[in-house]
C-alpha cells in the first residue's frame, strides 16, 4: 500500500535500530524523516515556535494599547503586527499544530503502520519552513510586512510593499502543504485502518480530521485563487479587485470568506475530536451519542460552506442576502449545541478525575461555549451591524480559537505526550499551566466584549480615552497569558522532550480506550507493522 | 434600559476591578463620558437615538438574556455532574452511552430557539434596508484618511466639505497621547468640520470611497456601512434627539485608520436652516476665483493650510516624510524647474511604490496650486517659484 509497509521490518525496540541504514540518525533522521512520529513531532515544534513568534507580536500590540496615545510603535508597524499576528497564528500555529496531532495519532488510533504517503508527508512539513521564513522576513523588506489585516482585503493590498508578494507566496506554499497533508490523511484513514475497524467504530479524533481534510481540499485552492488574483492585480495589470480599473473589491471578500469560513472549522473540528477523546477517558464512560457526534461534525462542515456572507453584513447585502446568511449561520448553533450536550452527557454519572488533560477539556467546553454564544449574537445581522469590526469580534474569535483550538491542543498534549515522549509530564506544573492560562485568558479577552459593544473598532493603534481601563486590563492579562505559554514551553514541553520525568506506563489513564494505548511502553519507532486483530468494539487488540 | 444598567452594581464592580488591576492607567486619566460618543468603561451598546438602534439594542438584550439563561442552565448541569460524579467521592461510572430520543430532543429544541431568535431579527433587517422616502440625501466619500460629505438632495443641497480629525489631536497621539492628569473627552473624535443634519428627518446616506474600503459607523444611530471604491451603497437613519454623535472608521484602511473619526451634529430644524444659510455664505466667500493671479507669499500662506489639512499626516509638518513616505524637503521632484511632474503626481497619484501617493484631484485648482507653491518655498526649499491655479486647470485637461 505504501512505501513504508514494504520496507524490511526493523524490530520493535525503537532506540536500538538507529544504526540500521533505513533509520538515519542525527540531522538525517529529521530532514529525511518518513516516520509519522518524527514528522508529527516536527510539526508540533514548528507550531510552538510560530505560537511564540505570533505571541510576541500580540504582546507588542497589547503593550501599545495599554494606554491611549502612541508610546512604542507607530501606526504602520502596528498594522503590520496585527496582520502578521493573525496570519502566523492561523497558518503557522493552529493549522500545523493539528496536523502534528494528526500525524502522531491517526496511524496509532486506526492501527496503521504509518501515513499512506510517507515521503509526501515529509515534503508537506518541510514546505512550511520556507513559507514561514517568507512570511516572517516580510518585516525586513522595504515598507515592512503586509499591513492590511490578515483578511488581505483588496484594494488595500494593492498599496502594500513587496512583502505582500512574499506573503502571498508563503500562503501558496502553506496551502500546497495543507492540501498534501489533507490528501495523506484522507487516504490513510480510508485505506489503512485495521481491517476490523469500520468507519463507524473509528475514534472521534480521526473522524473529525477526515472531515477537516475534505474541508481543506475544498477551500485551500479557493484561497490560492483569491491571492493569485491579488498578485496579478498588483503586478500584471489585471483588475479583478481594483475598482479604479473596473474590478470589484467586494468580490475579494466573497472569495476570501468562501475559504475563510470553512477555515474556521478546519481549526476547530480537530479540537472537537481531541475533546471527544479526553472527556470519555476521564469520565471512565463511553462517549455519549457517538453516531450523532459524527453526524453533527459532518453537518457543521457542510453548513460552513453556506455562511460566508455573515462576515460581510456591512458591505451592503440586499435584504434577501442578509436574511439567508443570518439564518444559515444561526443553524450552525444546532449541531454545535448537540456536541456540547453530548460531552456533558458523557460526563453525567461518570466517575470523573481531573488531571490536566481533563481540566483543559472542561475549560474548553466552558469557555468555548461563551465564544459560541457570542458567535450566535454576531450572526444576528441587526446586532452585527453594531459590532462588526469592533473588539467584540476580536473577543469572539479569540474565545473560539485560543480557548477553543489552543486549549484543545494543550489538552491533547497532556493526554498523549506520555505516549510521545515516554515520560509523564509534571502534574503540578500542568495544573498551574491550566489555571494560569484560563484566568489570564479571560482577563485578557473578556473586557474586549465591553470595548466592542461600546464601539471600539479593531485594528486601532490609538483610541478614545473612555476605552482606557478595559484596554489596560486586557494588556495586563495578555502578558500573564504570554508568560504562561513560555512556562509551558520551558518547564513542561522541554523537560518531557529531554526525557525528564517518571517513565510513562503503557496506560497512564485508566479510563482511556483506543489502539494508541494497546502498544507497549516506551513506544517503538515503528508500530502496527502488521495490521492488528481487534475486538468487536475496535478498541482492543486480540490475539 | 442601557442608562439604568450603566449605574448598576455590576458597573461598580467592574470599576473596582479596574482600579485594582490597572491603577496607573486609571489614575492618570480622569476622563468623563462623551455624550453621543463612548462613556467611560461603557458596558453595553450606546444609548440609541434612532428607531433602528433601539431595535438593535432590544434584540441584543433579548439575545443576551436567552444566551445567559441557556449558559447557566447547561453549565449548572455540568458543574453538578463534576461535583457529584467524581471518582474521589466514590461515584461509579454508569454505562449508558446513547439515546435516540434524547438526541432528537436536544437537536429540536435548539432549532426552535434559533427560529425564535431569527423572527424578530428579520423585521429589523427589513427596516434597516428601507432607504426610500428620504428627506435629505447626503453622499459620504471615504478617503485616506478623511470623510467627504456632499449634500445631494433636500435642504442644504449643494453643500460639500471634507471632515478630518483635528490636527492637534493627531499630533497629541504621536506625542504619546493626552498627558497624565489631563482629560480630553473627545480624544480622536474631534473633527474640523462635522456633518450636520436636522432632527427627526430621514437621512439617506449614499456611500462610496476614493481609494480603499472604509466604513462609516455611528453607534448611536445603529448605522454601519462600508464605503467601497467603485461602488455605491446606501443606508439611512432618523435621529430622534438633538445632539452630537460620534463614530470612527470601522474598516482597516491603511496607517491612519484610527484617525478618521465621524462627528454628526443633529440640530433642530430651525438651527439646521441657519447652518445651511451660514454654510452657503461661507462657501461663496471661500470660493476662489479660478482666474485670479496670485503672488508667491499669498499662495504659500494659502498652501500652508492645505498642506496641514491634507499632506502633513504622511509627509509630516516638517516635510521630512517617514519610513516609506518620501520627504518633500529637498525632494528633487519638488525642486525641479519642470512643475508639471509635481502637478501630475498630485492629480494622478503615484502607484507601484512602497507607499502609494493617492490622487488629490478632488482638491480645487487653487488648493493644488497653493500646496505645490508651499512645498516649493518651505523648509530648506527656496525656489521662489509658484504655480498658478490656471496651470492646474490646464493640466487637468
Amino acid at each position: 500500500m505504501s512505501a513504508v509497509i514494504d520496507q524490511p521490518t526493523h524490530g520493535h525496540a525503537g532506540h536500538t535500530d538507529h544504526h540500521d541504514h533505513h533509520a538515519p540518525s542525527g540531522w538525517r533522521r529529521w530532514v529525511y524523516a518518513t516516520n509519522h512520529k518524527d514528522i508529527g513531532t516536527m510539526y508540533m515544534l514548528f507550531s510552538l515556535t510560530m505560537l511564540m513568534i505570533g505571541g510576541v507580536m500580540a504582546l507588542l500590540i497589547r503593550a501599545e494599547l495599554f494606554q491611549p496615545g502612541l508610546q512604542f510603535i507607530n501606526p504602520e508597524l502596528f498594522n503590520q503586527l496585527t496582520t502578521m499576528h493573525g496570519l502566523i497564528m492561523v497558518f503557522g500555529a493552529i493549522m500545523p499544530g493539528f496536523v502534528g496531532f494528526a500525524n502522531w495519532m491517526i496511524p496509532l488510533q486506526i492501527g496503521a503502520s504509518d501515513m499512506a504517503f510517507a515521503r509526501m508527508n515529509n515534503f508537506s512539513f518541510w514546505l512550511l519552513i520556507p513559507a514561514a521564513l517568507l512570511l516572517v522576513t516580510g518585516f525586513f523588506l522595504p515598507g515592512g510586512a503586509p499591513s492590511g489585516g490578515w483578511t488581505l482585503y483588496a484594494p488595500l493590498t494593492l498599496q502594500m510593499g513587496p512583502a505582500m508578494d512574499t506573503s502571498i507566496f508563503a500562503l501558496h506554499i502553506m496551502g500546497a502543504s495543507s492540501i498534501m497533508g489533507a490528501i495523506n490523511i484522507i487516504v490513510t484513514i480510508l485505506n489503512m485502518r485495521a481491517p476490523d475497524m469500520p468507519l463507524m467504530k473509528m475514534p472521534m479524533f480521526p473522524w473529525t480530521w477526515l472531515i477537516t481534510a475534505f474541508l481543506l481540499i475544498a477551500v485551500m485552492p479557493v484561497l490560492a485563487g483569491a491571492i493569485t488574483m491579488t498578485l496579478t492585480d498588483r503586478h500584471f495589470g489585471t483588475n479583478f479587485f481594483n475598482a479604479a480599473g473596473g474590478g470589484d473589491p467586494v468580490l475579494f471578500q466573497h472569495i476570501f470568506w468562501f475559504f475563510g469560513h470553512p477555515e474556521v472549522y478546519i481549526m476547530i473540528l480537530p479540537a472537537f475530536g481531541v475533546i471527544s477523546q479526553i472527556v470519555p477517558a476521564f469520565s471512565r464512560k463511553k462517549l455519549f451519542g457517538y453516531t450523532s457526534m459524527v453526524y453533527a461534525t459532518s453537518s457543521i462542515a457542510i453548513l460552513s460552506f453556506i455562511v460566508w456572507g455573515h462576515h460581510m453584513f456591512t458591505t451592503g447585502f440586499p435584504v434577501a442576502g442578509q436574511l439567508f446568511f443570518m439564518y444559515a449561520t444561526m443553524l450552525i448553533a444546532v449541531p454545535t449545541a448537540v456536541k456540547i450536550f453530548n460531552w456533558i452527557a458523557t460526563m453525567w454519572r461518570g466517575s470523573m478525575t481531573f488531571e490536566t488533560p481533563m481540566l483543559f477539556a472542561v475549560g474548553f467546553i466552558f469557555v468555548f461555549t461563551m465564544g459560541g454564544f457570542t458567535g450566535l449574537i454576531l450572526a444576528m445581522a441587526p446586532i452585527d451591524i453594531q459590532i462588526q469590526d469592533t473588539y467584540y469580534v476580536v473577543a469572539h474569535f479569540h474565545y473560539v480559537l485560543v480557548a477553543g483550538s489552543l486549549f484543545a491542543m494543550f489538552a491533547g498534549y497532556y493526554y498523549w505526550s506520555p505516549r510521545w515522549t515516554g515520560v509523564m509530564y509534571n502534574e503540578t506544573r500542568g495544573k498551574l499551566h491550566f489555571w494560569w492560562s484560563l484566568i489570564s485568558f479571560n482577563v485578557t479577552f473578556f473586557p474586549m466584549h465591553f470595548l466592542g459593544l461600546a464601539g471600539m473598532p479593531r485594528r486601532y493603534a490609538d483610541y478614545p480615552m473612555q476605552f482606557t481601563d478595559f484596554n489596560a486590563i486586557a494588556s495586563v492579562g495578555s502578558f500573564f497569558f504570554g508568560f504562561a505559554q513560555v512556562f509551558f514551553l520551558l518547564f513542561i514541553v522541554l523537560p518531557t522532550m529531554r526525557g525528564h520525568g517518571k517513565p510513562a506506563p503503557q496506560r497512564p489513564w485508566d479510563g482511556a480506550e483506543g489502539l494508541e494505548w494497546e502498544l507497549p511502553a516506551p513506544l517503538p519507532a515503528h508500530t502496527f507493522e502488521n495490521p492488528p486483530k481487534l475486538d468487536a468494539t475496535a478498541t482492543r487488540i486480540v490475539g | 434600559m442601557m442608562r439604568i444598567f450603566s449605574k448598576s452594581p455590576l458597573h461598580r464592580a467592574a470599576a473596582l476591578l479596574v482600579l485594582v488591576s490597572s491603577g496607573m492607567a486609571r489614575v492618570a486619566h480622569a476622563v468623563a463620558d462623551l455624550p453621543g460618543g463612548p462613556a467611560v468603561n461603557q458596558l453595553n451598546l450606546h444609548p440609541p437615538v434612532t428607531g433602528i438602534a433601539t431595535d438593535q439594542s432590544q434584540l441584543h438584550w433579548m439575545m443576551l438574556v436567552i444566551c445567559a439563561v441557556i449558559f447557566v442552565a447547561v453549565f449548572s448541569v455540568m458543574f453538578y455532574s463534576i461535583w457529584k460524579h467524581r471518582k474521589s467521592v466514590g461515584h461509579k461510572p454508569a454505562d449508558f452511552h446513547e439515546s435516540f430520543t434524547v438526541e432528537v430532543i436536544w437537536t429540536a429544541v435548539p432549532f426552535l430557539i434559533v427560529i425564535g431568535m431569527a423572527l424578530p431579527a428579520t423585521k429589523v433587517v427589513i427596516a434597516m434596508k428601507d432607504t426610500t422616502n428620504a428627506d435629505l440625501t447626503v453622499k459620504v466619500t471615504g478617503m485616506q484618511w478623511r470623510w467627504g460629505y456632499d449634500y445631494l438632495r433636500g435642504e442644504g443641497e449643494g453643500i460639500g466639505f471634507i471632515s478630518a480629525l483635528d490636527r492637534s489631536q493627531r499630533i497629541l497621539s504621536d506625542e504619546g497621547g493626552p498627558k497624565a492628569g489631563s482629560a480630553v473627552n473627545d480624544y480622536l473624535l474631534k473633527v474640523d468640520h462635522p456633518m450636520v443634519v436636522p432632527v427627526g428627518k430621514k437621512i439617506r446616506l449614499i456611500l462610496t470611497a476614493n481609494d480603499v474600503i472604509h466604513s462609516w459607523a455611528v453607534p448611536s444611530f445603529g448605522v454601519h456601512q462600508d464605503a467601497i471604491p467603485g461602488f455605491v451603497r446606501d443606508t439611512w437613519f432618523r435621529a430622534d434627539e438633538v445632539g452630537d454623535y460620534y463614530g470612527q472608521c470601522a474598516k482597516i484602511c491603511g496607517k491612519e485608520h484610527a484617525y478618521m473619526p465621524i462627528h454628526v451634529k443633529v440640530l433642530s430644524s430651525v438651527d439646521y436652516t441657519k447652518w445651511v444659510d451660514a454654510e452657503k455664505k461661507k462657501m461663496s466667500a471661500l470660493a476662489d476665483d479660478p482666474n485670479k493671479v496670485w503672488d508667491v507669499a499669498e499662495l504659500t500662506k494659502r498652501g500652508e493650510v492645505v498642506y496641514a489639512a491634507n499632506c502633513a499626516a504622511c509627509h509630516l509638518p516638517n516635510g521630512k516624510g517617514t519610513g516609506p513616505i518620501k520627504p518633500l524637503d529637498g525632494s528633487p521632484l519638488v525642486l525641479d524647474a519642470d512643475k508639471n511632474m509635481q502637478i501630475m503626481v498630485l492629480l494622478n497619484g503615484r502607484q507601484g511604490g512602497v507607499a502609494a501617493m493617492p490622487s488629490w484631484k478632488q482638491l480645487s485648482d487653487t488648493e493644488i496650486a497653493a500646496v505645490i507653491t508651499y512645498t516649493k518655498n518651505s523648509w530648506s526649499n527656496k525656489t521662489g517659484e509658484l504655480v498658478q491655479p490656471s496651470e492646474i486647470a490646464q493640466a487637468r485637461k
